[in-house]
């Protein structure tokens, strides 16, 4: 049984698409961290267990996303030319 | 050369960062923004409401109906404005506008507080944005009536019901 042949430079994309995609959700999670500091600093307490729950989503997607980096750089470097 | 090779650093490359270091970098960002959420949340689960002081803002009869007065409360930075609306009805708000702290200041039309510098309205009753960019109300300031006069005894940011 042979490899399935894979376009070269395959890796090479997936992971620029990680990477964009961990930027857009660190600017949200910014963006959740300052109005969350700005709304509790007011006074407003609502914000704040929400904010905290969707910055651990954001955080774990982060990392889910690294992991699919790790995982496919390793396979990258172990593929031959 | 022999130094080159006896000193094998190569600065080129020691700057050299791979897309898994900056995968890297960018969800240990992640994890700072996470922790400044929970430091919030922390400092939320602790927080205790102050004590505010009782403090006179005003005598008996010194306002004139459609009057209005500055104050500070509860600190010597935080200016305040007393409305009187009616014979008996009194209302005092921060004067800081929640969209960047300009002074607000009645309208002429003596409906609502105007803010200058983006155009804010807000209610005259109960401190609601009417209009503009600040994005909540304005923090009320709790009145009551002692010895005849009147006095600020505390703060709602707002979200509870006055």
């Amino acid at each position: 049984m042979t490899e399935p042949v894979r376009p070269p430079g395959r890796g090479t994309t997936a992971i620029d698409g990680a990477i964009a995609l961990i930027a857009v959700l660190l600017i949200v999670q910014m963006w959740l961290l300052t109005a969350t500091l700005e709304a509790f600093l007011a006074g407003h307490r609502e914000p704040v267990v929400p904010g905290a729950v969707l910055s651990a989503l954001l955080f774990a997607a982060c990392f889910g996303l690294y992991l699919l980096i790790e995982r496919v750089d390793r396979e990258s470097k172990r593929r031959p030319h | 050369m022999l130094w080159k090779e006896e000193f094998s650093v190569h600065a080129a490359e020691e700057r050299y960062v791979t897309r898994r270091q900056f995968g890297k970098f960018l969800v240990l960002t992640s994890l700072g923004m996470l922790a400044g959420n929970l430091w919030i949340l922390a400092r939320s689960l602790w927080h205790r409401e102050p004590r505010l002081p009782a403090r006179q803002v005003v005598g008996a009869g010194e306002l004139p109906v459609g009057g209005v007065r500055v104050f500070r409360y509860p600190g010597p930075n935080d200016p305040c404005l007393l409305l009187r609306t009616a014979e008996e009805s009194y209302v005092a708000y921060s004067q800081k506008c929640t969209h960047l702290s300009c002074a607000v200041y009645p309208a002429t039309d003596g409906k609502r507080l105007e803010c200058p510098c983006h155009e804010g309205y807000f209610s005259l009753e109960d401190g609601r944005v009417l209009q503009g960019p600040p994005p909540r109300p304005l923090p009320r300031i709790l009145l009551e009536r002692r010895d005849g006069g009147l006095w600020a005894v505390g703060v709602d940011p707002g979200t509870r019901e006055s």
